[in-house]
């Protein structure tokens, strides 16, 4: 399957949030992919609050089943979210899973005022009552079962989607 | 009784299934642990506490001998991670009664434990608990040893290895003190094994003869008998608890004589490196092991080792009951 590039999904999801931001807006992005789209984010819209950073593997539903795999490491939110418009920024949506536990993780740092999610691809599949306000890509086919959609960045910074079939 | 596998702490996978001592533990595991140890610190930081991977767990501290600083730290750690925790103080109830150890964890395991934090006065009394769990088909239930007899303290140790990490970034190009009452001691020996791990390239032992266990050199450290020799140059100074029982025997002359040739004062540890650090387990017997200058002085890192050690906890409760 031809995937379009990247950084172009990146200009048009920032294109998608810039009218809908309001000054005390913040980002914040999941772990890894989400980070990195984030960043891009950031600058590209010039917000002023500092990018927050969550890491969700202390709040997946899966942790009893398969303990913790990758390292986790520390979330970052800089700054209060009590009331704060936010928008959480991920790089794929898929069943939904992992944007359930950033929210439940996000509730633990106070009462955000509204919670829109922004992801570059959502490819279906949802398991959960959960929709993306930004998306510039959404894919109409499933991809195969158990294949993974992932965002990766070169060393010059450059984002790429790739597909790794199970 | 059939035995545990090749090593008793870990799953045939080779993952954490106990926690009884650091003696033989894997570096990949200590560092695993240590590295999840890290975000667990940022949840103090927070609004709400508490992180939701224990739900529904029944953590049970079982402490046969007292002990006011590891029990609250267990029970701090295990309510952040949203478990269930039941303490029992055995040291006045059952057992005065006369009821064995297996008997106490089969009741507990009858109430619903999914994980005992285990405190006794014998050493290996966790090991028996996992092996019990073992032989009655009850892998699923951990044991973490919460300090057992003279044998192993390895939360303590674990805890110790993250403060180190945490001011020094690097284990192998230090030196590192271990000083005082070491043939009593259950922390000096995870410290030990701790450092040996992790690749600490020298590691000493100060203190008197009387408080150093015979062959202690076979553990791989350099001994001294002599603080101003033992202190210089070194990075990183770990003072033990001088028990105040061992003053009945003839072990030592007195707690000022002490103080006076193995007491850490400001002047002794001007011969360590400027950027020291002086670590101490808790309670410190002030003006007897430590000086208070010392104690409260910039080089200890003593209270950060008691924050340190709800992440470090947190962390092997997480890793023993995910998965």
């Amino acid at each position: 399957m031809e995937l379009p590039d990247a950084n172009g999904l990146c200009e048009q999801l920032a294109a998608q949030i810039r009218p809908q931001l309001t000054p005390d807006t913040a980002l914040i992005g999941i772990h890894t992919g989400g980070v990195w789209l984030a960043e891009r984010l950031h600058a590209a819209l010039g917000i002023a609050e500092p990018l927050g950073i969550i890491d969700v593997a202390f709040y997946r539903d899966d942790f009893g089943s398969r303990g913790l795999h990758a390292r986790p490491r520390k979330s970052d939110i800089p700054f209060d979210i009590d009331g704060r418009p936010l928008i959480l920024v991920d790089d794929v949506l898929y069943t939904g899973r992992t944007t359930r536990a950033a929210l439940n993780e996000l509730f633990d740092y106070g009462r955000p005022g509204r919670v829109d999610l922004a992801v570059l691809v959502d490819r279906g599949e949802r398991q959960l009552p959960i929709s993306p306000r930004y998306c510039p890509l959404t894919l109409t086919e499933p991809l195969p079962a158990g294949s993974r959609l992932r965002l990766s960045r070169s060393e010059a910074g450059e984002l790429s989607l790739r597909i790794i079939n199970a | 009784m059939p035995k545990l596998g090749h090593d008793p702490q870990l799953t045939r996978n080779g993952e954490l299934q106990h926690l009884l001592t650091l003696d033989g533990l894997p570096k990949a595991i200590l560092e695993q642990i240590l590295d999840i140890a890290e975000p667990f610190t940022e949840v103090a930081e927070r609004e709400v506490k508490k992180l939701p991977m224990l739900r529904g767990k029944s953590v049970f501290n079982v402490f046969f001998e007292n002990s006011t600083r590891t029990r609250t730290t267990f029970e701090i750690a295990a309510k952040r991670l949203s478990a269930d925790v039941i303490n029992l103080n055995v040291a006045t109830s059952s057992t005065t009664k006369g009821e064995t150890l297996l008997d106490t964890v089969d009741n507990l395991c009858a109430m619903g434990a999914d994980m005992f934090v285990v405190r006794h006065a014998s050493s290996g009394a966790p090991y028996l608990m996992a092996e019990h769990l073992h032989a009655t088909n009850r892998d699923h239930i951990s044991v973490v040893n919460a300090g057992d007899g003279r044998h192993a303290h390895p939360t303590q140790g674990l805890l110790d290895m993250y403060t180190i990490r945490h001011y020094k970034k690097d284990f192998t190009n230090l030196v590192v003190a271990v000083v005082g009452d070491v043939l009593h001691s259950r922390v000096a020996r995870s410290e030990i094994a701790a450092l040996t791990t992790l690749g600490v390239p020298e590691v000493r032992v100060i203190g008197p003869k009387t408080l150093l266990p015979t062959g202690v050199e076979r553990m791989g450290v350099r001994v001294f008998h002599d603080m101003n020799e033992g202190l210089k140059g070194v990075d990183v100074v770990m003072m033990l608890r001088l028990q105040n029982e061992r003053m009945q025997g003839a072990l030592l002359p007195s707690s000022q004589e002490y103080f006076k040739v193995w007491g850490l004062t400001p002047e002794k540890l001007a011969l360590a490196k400027p950027d020291a650090i002086v670590l101490h387990p808790g309670p410190m017997n002030r003006g007897v092991e430590i000086d208070s200058a010392v104690a409260d002085g910039q080089h200890a890192v003593i209270l950060p080792q008691v924050t340190f050690g709800i992440a470090v906890r947190m962390a092997v409760m997480s890793m023993l009951a995910g998965g």
